[in-house]
């Protein structure tokens, strides 16, 4: 007989209960902490941070903890706080050739002023599984050493003064800050809003698609002139004063692409640029990110545009894993008034299909 | 930590605002989807985050919203969207469709007429009815501006030249006010001849693809067709089995796994008014009562 679909008030409620047992596991387990978190988990807050676009280590490490370690849930927990928080203005732009460079690597040049940085790096290690880690491991003191007080200049900067890569655009002190979670974003867009979408974008999906241009889907010929990790300080010039007030630091991830361009009837062949900026350390994303960012400049640099990855609307409209995620798992939801109408429409077709099936012999027969 | 406060209706006040603008520019263009800066909102996109954001914006202490899914008040989603503004903006709730001032649905327009004064918000996933023939926004959009629907047209004239009818049972487009071409979600094409000359105001938010538009009250709206084709609703010929009623769009509920099948109101409101007015349909022995859960 029909069973009514009631209760589903308490079915949520119960739902609830259950996660919140399951997310807690076995209670004779200790519970994590958010430090615990934090700081051995730290490469999985760096990346809800970036996603998220919400600089805070504790609320990510809570929103990874609230999410059962599921990161793109975890980012979204992060992304609906964000949505509430009151806007004061924007920093003065980070200066990331000023940063406290923890890891500085260039493949285009054998050494660089300030020298190559090897920093904390899974690169050399052999993937073999440490069974010493699985419990109570006491890792050596790192080795130390005076910092050097040379300068580490940008890569791409000392390529710039022999103009043999475009300069990077001029700020506009006075410009707006475009902002895609503030208005609606159209298309075309410009650059700035595109890196904001990649900036926020899924690392999954802009691995898979700077991958493709690697692979010959609107291919850029990509060096990696530069990725540096470190800390930069962040200044905010508030509206009544006329001097930048230092907030404090946040550690960051700054990938530069050089790629080549053939130069065109007003420009002279040189080497372009793909960029990429992440909160912590987020190597394969800002990486990633570079990739694509050059990929969809191709339509700015008279390139035609054939793959994916160069397809501006495609891009962003699909980068987005908060949006990608929820529209996704939507399909979870009832539909069965519109499954009843192609029901309907089904039954309608396949009946006069039959239908049409049993006249065609007697019509042979006719004939 | 950053412990969140939330506003009356979860939305900050700027935010309403800029909704709100979005609103009445929608309202005055009919039919003309309205690009807004659609909010991140605690549930995820595609679970009716823009019905949301835009009952948050219109919401005031005195409504009274009313939340359906699939036409029915139960469903778990329309619990948990009531659920959510009982919260966040502690406005009364309501089943019945009459009472509501506000009502926010999400696949269905309800069987009883909606009066003046009432507001109905719609869910929509995807708002372009050109999408599936053009992927790009920036042709479609160029295509609206234009007034160019040809395009739609061949799509539906195939339709008929392959199968003898548009094989189009949900999300069937309208035209609004003689102008714009515009998808109702996906209401089954049942419930289009509703929208027209309503004399409720309908919005609808589309939260992923950051889009609002709307029907103000008593505007033509017209399902597309052809003089040798024209519009027909489709509802499954029987009367429901619970209310008895021979107008409403049934649900195919299956009994048992032997083929066993009975057709009842999706609109749960209409379906228990009509019961408790009387009406029995051929399932109905005893007055309907609500079945205790468990």
């Amino acid at each position: 007989m029909y069973v009514a679909v009631k209760g589903g008030e308490r079915a949520i409620e119960n739902a609830h209960r259950l996660l919140a047992h399951e997310r807690r596991g076995d209670r004779d387990v200790p519970e994590l902490s958010l430090a615990q978190i934090s700081e051995q988990l730290s490469l999985g807050v760096d990346r809800v941070m970036t996603e998220g676009s919400l600089y805070d280590r504790e609320l990510a490490a809570l929103a990874i903890k609230q999410a059962r370690g599921d990161l793109i849930e975890a980012i979204f927990l992060v992304r609906a706080f964000r949505a509430t928080l009151p806007r004061f203005g924007a920093t003065e732009p980070v200066d990331t050739g000023a940063m406290q460079v923890r890891r500085r690597v260039s493949s285009t040049f054998k050494d660089i002023p300030g020298g190559q940085i090897l920093g904390p790096t899974f690169d050399y290690t052999h993937r073999l599984l440490d069974p010493q880690l699985a419990e109570g491991f006491a890792p050596e003191a790192p080795a130390a050493g005076e910092a050097s007080a040379a300068a580490t200049p940008r890569v791409t900067d000392i390529l710039g003064r022999d103009g043999l890569i475009e300069p990077s655009p001029v700020s506009e002190a006075d410009a707006p800050v475009g902002d895609l979670t503030r208005e609606p974003l159209n298309f075309p867009a410009d650059r700035d809003l595109r890196l904001q979408n990649l900036a926020r974008a899924d690392e999954g999906f802009l691995l898979a698609l700077g991958y493709s241009s690697q692979r010959g889907y609107g291919r850029n010929h990509p060096f990696a002139g530069e990725i540096r990790f470190g800390e930069v300080e962040v200044e905010f010039t508030a509206e009544d004063a006329d001097f930048a007030v230092p907030l404090g630091s946040i550690a960051l991830t700054e990938c530069q692409m050089v790629n080549q361009f053939k130069g065109s009837a007003t420009e002279a062949p040189c080497f372009t640029r793909g960029y990429g900026l992440a909160f912590g350390q987020s190597e394969r994303k800002t990486m990633s990110m570079a990739l694509v960012d050059r990929s969809l400049r191709a339509r700015e640099l008279g390139e035609e545009v054939t793959a994916p990855g160069q397809d501006e609307e495609f891009v962003m409209s699909h980068s987005d894993n908060v949006q990608a995620t929820g529209f996704v798992e939507h399909l979870k939801l009832p539909h069965y008034v519109d499954f009843q109408s192609e029901l309907g429409l089904l039954r309608k077709l396949r009946k006069e299909f039959a239908e049409a099936n049993e006249m065609q012999p007697m019509q042979e027969a006719a004939e | 930590m950053n412990a969140p406060a939330y506003n009356f209706a979860y939305l900050d006040e700027q935010t309403k605002r800029m909704i709100r603008r979005a609103i009445l520019k929608a309202i005055a263009i009919p039919g003309y989807q309205v690009p807004f800066a659609s909010r991140e909102m605690p549930m995820p996109y595609g679970w009716g985050t823009g019905g949301v954001q835009v009952t948050a914006a219109i919401l005031g202490p005195e409504d009274v919203l009313k939340v359906i899914d699939q036409g029915s008040d139960d469903t778990t989603n329309a619990i948990s969207i009531r659920k959510f503004f009982g919260k966040t903006a502690g406005v009364a709730t309501t089943t019945s469709t009459a009472d509501a001032t506000v009502i926010q649905t999400r696949h269905r327009i309800p069987e009883a007429p909606l009066h003046a004064g009432q507001v109905l918000v719609y869910q929509v996933p995807i708002p372009e009815p050109l999408r599936f023939l053009e992927p790009r926004e920036t042709e479609t959009r160029r295509m609206h501006a234009l007034g160019e629907y040809g395009l739609m047209h061949v799509k539906l004239y195939e339709d008929i030249a392959r199968f003898g009818h548009i094989a189009t049972s949900y999300a069937y487009p309208v035209k609004v006010n003689a102008r714009y071409v515009m998808d109702p979600s996906p209401t089954p094409k049942f419930d289009n001849p509703k929208m027209d000359n309503c004399p409720a105001l309908q919005l609808f938010g589309a939260g992923r693809e950051k889009r609002i538009y709307a029907i103000p009250p008593h505007t033509t709206v017209v399902s597309l067709d052809f003089e040798d084709h024209p519009f027909t609703r489709y509802r499954f010929d029987a009367p429901c089995a619970l209310c008895g009623a021979g107008d409403s769009y049934l649900d195919e509920i299956v009994t048992d796994d032997k083929g066993g099948r009975m057709f009842v109101c999706s609109d749960t409101d209409y379906c228990e008014s009509r019961q408790s007015a009387g009406h029995r349909g051929s399932e109905s022995a005893a007055p309907h009562k609500e079945r205790a859960h468990g």
